[in-house]
């Protein structure tokens, strides 16, 4: 029987909510991997897994794995570290299966992969070589590597995203990359850079369109943007939203060009829903406008954030649309945005939501 | 023997380890990865790669603070305690 399985991560841990396909009553469980603050869980098809990107205060960064649905769990950094000498990784902030293999994204930013389910990594040091590394800053939560986008029908290509440092391509692999930032703002740098700069802006998340690899879509630090090949231009589309800031978004799994964004105030004024009146904003024409959805959301006092993962879409043929607030609460949607519900509210601060649907 | 004493929010992450461990032992270091040995993935929890203790990781031995380099007696006591700090 079809289900559906959302993945949380939260500050004191990850949840799994699951659901039937109707997607009305949802099962949560307690609080997972022993209570570290999880980046990132997501579901590794390859081994059946669910596996999430961690980084504890106390006892460091580890990728965590369930092969029975999050009732038991290892974890393990073996080779998710940088040399001896290195300032060390401090916590795992991506995990994503790709080719048969899982990527993990780090801060300070690196990207390692496994072939073994998550027992061991090695690094794919050709991002050291990048181009435009002079101009990587580390940025509020670090300099993390947090958002990982496999191509579909190429293995050797994949799109990366790290907050202060931005979007980069390999064709190749991962053995070489280059930035893919062309008509990003980004105020924060001096204004000569903000000319001649390749790299240093502020990407939250980057998603990919359901039918075509080189169109993206990328929330930014400053404004909302799209591109038609594949990030090597981009074209702002903030007009007509409330807000060029906010961290995260989603794309329609099968509507090319419907895209979905929770706008914040600005990056200096609070940086939560404005006026404390939630909503989220959908384009259905790759963001030539917008439209605000507020059913079934709180319209007063509801000064929630939604970080950098926590939106996430579902594939059934009817797709649900799901964020979480780092106020601990999970909207959904079964109708395309036009309206939300309630799915649990008290959990810890969100930090990702991922959809998966189990056959 | 020395002997290592572990809290348990250090080992509920390794089921099946004991929290009071002894170790043949010269340095804190090599107790740690004594035990590691055992249970592979203990060190990275208590150490980073640079490699250093963890930030929120004290560890005494016979009751004063202690680095990795730190040399242990036939009868040292070990304790790996993680900080309070949190919210």
């Amino acid at each position: 029987m079809t289900s559906v399985m959302l993945l949380i991560g939260t500050k004191k841990g990850a949840f799994v909510l699951q659901s039937d396909s109707a997607r009305d009553k949802w099962d949560i469980s307690p609080p997972l991997c022993e209570h570290w603050p999880v980046n990132h869980a997501n579901y590794d098809p390859a081994t059946k897994s669910i596996v999430a990107a961690a980084g504890s205060p106390w006892f460091g960064h580890a990728i965590w794995r369930s092969s029975d649905m999050g009732a038991t769990w290892t974890h393990s950094s073996a080779g998710l570290e940088y040399p001896e000498g290195e300032a060390p990784v401090t916590a795992a902030w991506n995990v994503t299966p790709a080719n048969g293999a899982l990527y993990a994204g780090v801060d300070p930013a690196g990207l390692f992969k496994s072939t073994d389910g998550g027992e061991t990594w090695s690094e794919l040091r050709g991002l050291r070589d990048a181009p435009g590394r002079e101009f990587w800053n580390p940025g509020g939560a670090g300099l993390i590597l947090h958002t990982i986008v496999p191509n579909p029908t190429d293995p050797a290509k994949m799109l990366i995203a790290i907050s202060s440092a931005g979007v980069y391509a390999t064709e190749d692999a991962g053995e070489t990359w280059e930035p893919r930032n062309s008509g990003i703002r980004m105020s924060f740098m001096p204004e000569e850079l903000q000319k001649t700069a390749i790299a240093g802006n502020c990407c939250h998340r980057l998603v990919m369109s359901p039918d075509d690899p080189d169109v993206l879509f990328q929330q930014n630090h400053e404004g909302q943007y799209r591109s038609s090949d594949a990030g090597r231009t981009w074209t702002e589309v903030s007009a007509g939203l409330p807000s060029d800031f906010g961290f995260a978004t989603a794309a329609h799994p099968h509507v090319a060009g419907t895209y979905y964004v929770a706008p914040l105030t600005g990056a200096d004024v609070g940086r939560y829903m404005p006026g404390g009146e939630a909503a989220i904003w959908r384009t259905r024409d790759f963001g030539d406008t917008w439209e605000r959805k507020t059913q079934g959301l709180p319209s007063k006092n509801a000064y929630m954030s939604v970080l950098r993962g926590a939106m996430d879409v579902d594939t059934l043929d009817q797709a649900g649309v799901y964020f979480g607030a780092a106020n601990g609460t999970v909207y959904g949607s079964t109708d395309d945005g036009e309206s939300w519900r309630e799915i649990v509210t008290g959990l810890p601060g969100i930090s990702s939501v991922e959809a998966v649907v189990l056959a | 023997m020395a002997v290592v004493l572990l809290r348990s929010s250090l080992t509920n992450l390794f089921p099946g380890l004991e929290r009071r461990i002894e170790v043949s032992a010269a340095t804190v270091l090599a107790a740690i990865n004594e035990i590691e040995s055992q249970r592979p993935g203990f060190r990275a929890r208590v150490c980073d790669s640079t490699p250093a203790i963890r930030t929120h990781i004290r560890i005494f031995v016979d009751a004063e603070l202690a680095a990795l380099g730190t040399e242990l007696g036939e009868n040292s006591q070990v304790e790996i305690i993680p900080a309070i700090s949190g919210g």
